[in-house]
């Protein structure tokens, strides 16, 4: 058996999780099984993940999981996946994949691969493949233990719906307390969140000044991207914190990066050079970022990026 | 309050990245602390003790050739180091060398960087807490101790999260913790006779290990479009790139 947790924060399952199971179903194929999907705390409509490949939906509605706790976490997974079997457990590396995966390793004795973007080989070892060094390389991994623990890094897989819903199931699992006490989240709603954006609009210090985004959030708006932005501009306040990609902020790897006004530095080309496409405006044609650009624009951001907009408007009038 | 902190070795962020074989070709790569382990662990560590007294403990798995880095988290301020003398072959095995040497000593915190910038992986942290049975607070952005209770804010999909948690725990450390510090001549000179405690490793079994490395496909070249025609980049955009 293969066993997918599904994420789902705030009670939501998200395109994260959907991946994930896809992925779920195609691991299990090549291994001659099955995929189940957990899903942990109180969600609407668990049995959808049937729809992505899962042959079994277990959902543990309990209060006591509405809040991630790692330890609580890995002690329900871990018992979990020794219930069904599981050869192989895919966690999706979000913010609770991250926290679970070495745990998950260790109490399940497993070998473990952080953040793989590739479906494994199994014939001949179990390998995987991960990006390392920032994007600078691939490894190779091979996994010997019976168990295999994978998180798998987002927008690797394209989502594939060829299932139908199933009715999801519950378990007797025993829930250890939680040593930790949830006291606030601040989210943002009613925007993609950065690591699950398929289009993100970006901009850097070439804007000048906080009081100019209206033109990268209206490209945004057109596309149905997330903004984000470069370093400098979140450290001197100009942005929030959460939209700052590169190496010290959120690593990204949308279908479609767009870079206004941005050099392109080593570190900030870590967080998005895993990026399908990446569409670099800067009015100094030799900006570093030109290099890892596959649609490049030397000019002012200032006519340019509303210039894109206005494109858009006509490309959708017209189809 | 006793701290713990992690740190590991990697190449510094803009060395260029090549293999012998299935090998990491270092010739010609400066290695830095882990910038994560450094900036945010460390120095948040440090300011935890100029601020509540106890001790700082840097603890790093690897060779002899590693001391120059661990000699600078001593100029940076901690009080002391030990080195298991061990290649880090996996994040288990870092993790597993790291447990052994943290039950010996009563930690109030032990801290991690969010990642190493090599190997990506942000699991020596979870590692840890699992086999010291305590709790793992992971992407921390903001950490402060009072007795021992630690209040910790963390990242998470689009936003934050604020949690309570006793002591001890296993928190990993990522931006906005603490500000990078710059080791003046004072503890430069003063970090040469702290203690750097090396310790033979014991047995410590892994289950995943790198069998080869491949470079990423080249870029094909930028194409460059004319400014005054967008209508060309969305064409390129729908038709070629097939991204909207």
């Amino acid at each position: 058996m293969v066993l997918v947790l599904a994420d789902s924060p705030n009670g939501q399952l998200k395109k994260g999780s959907f991946e994930a199971v896809t992925y779920g179903k195609k691991v299990a194929d090549a291994m001659g099984t099955q995929c189940a999907a957990l899903v942990l705390g109180s969600v609407n409509d668990a049995g959808q993940l049937g729809q992505y490949g899962a042959a079994k939906v277990i959902h543990l509605n309990n209060d006591q999981l509405n809040n991630f706790d790692s330890q609580v976490y890995t002690s329900v997974v871990a018992d979990v996946a020794k219930q069904v079997g599981a050869q192989v457990v895919i966690v999706s590396h979000s913010s609770a994949g991250k926290s679970l995966i070495g745990r998950l390793a260790v109490r399940l004795d497993a070998g473990s691969v952080a953040g793989v973007n590739q479906l494994p080989t199994v014939d001949g070892g179990f390998k995987v493949k991960k990006n390392v060094f920032s994007g600078k390389a691939i490894a190779e991994y091979e996994i010997s233990s019976p168990v295999k623990v994978l998180s798998l890094m987002g927008n690797s897989i394209p989502v594939e719906a060829t299932g139908s819903a199933v009715t999801a199931e519950s378990m007797e699992v025993m829930i250890p307390a939680s040593k930790v006490t949830v006291k606030d989240r601040k989210t943002i709603d009613g925007t993609v969140p950065l690591p699950e954006a398929e289009l993100v609009v970006s901009a850097g210090r070439g804007m000048k000044g906080p009081e100019n985004w209206g033109i990268i959030e209206e490209l945004a708006a057109e596309l149905g991207a997330t903004t984000a932005c470069s370093r400098p501009v979140a450290d001197t306040g100009w942005r929030p914190h959460h939209e700052h990609v590169g190496q010290t902020g959120v690593a990204i790897r949308p279908n479609l990066y767009i870079a206004a006004g941005i050099s392109g530095a080593i570190q900030h080309l870590a967080g998005v050079n895993s990026s399908k496409v990446i569409v670099v405006i800067n009015k100094d044609p030799e900006a570093p970022f030109f290099k890892a650009a596959d649609y490049g624009i030397v000019g002012d951001l200032f006519e340019v990026v509303p210039r894109i907009t206005e494109s858009l408007k006509k490309y959708k009038a017209a189809n | 309050m006793k701290i713990l902190v992690c740190v590991s070795k990697t190449p510094e962020t803009t060395a260029k990245i090549s293999f012998s074989g299935t090998d990491f070709e270092t010739a010609g790569v400066q290695f830095i602390m882990n910038p994560y382990d450094e900036w945010y662990a460390l120095v948040r560590a440090l300011e935890l003790k100029e601020a509540h007294g106890g001790s700082v403990t840097i603890i790093n798995v690897g060779p002899a050739s590693n001391d120059p880095i661990i000699r600078k988290g001593l100029a940076i301020g901690a009080d002391d180091a030990v080195r298991i003398n061990a290649e880090p072959k996996s994040a288990l095995t870092a993790a597993k060398y790291i447990a052994e040497y943290a039950k010996t000593g009563e930690f109030d915190l032990i801290l991690t960087g969010k990642e190493t910038i090599d190997y990506n992986g942000s699991e020596v942290g979870g590692m840890l807490a699992e086999l010291l049975d305590l709790p793992y607070i992971s992407y921390a952005n903001h950490l402060d101790v009072n007795g021992t209770t630690a209040m910790v804010s963390r990242d998470i999909e689009g936003g934050t999260e604020q949690v309570e948690v006793a002591t001890p725990i296993v928190v990993s450390a990522a931006k906005g913790m603490a500000e990078q510090r710059i080791p003046n001549m004072r503890g430069i000179m003063m970090a040469k006779r702290k203690p750097l405690n090396v310790i033979e490793p014991g047995a410590a079994s892994d289950h995943a290990n790198v069998v080869s490395y491949e470079m990423p496909q080249g870029k094909t070249a930028v194409k460059m479009i004319d400014p005054e025609n967008m209508d060309e980049l969305v064409r390129l955009l729908h038709e070629e790139a097939k991204v909207i």
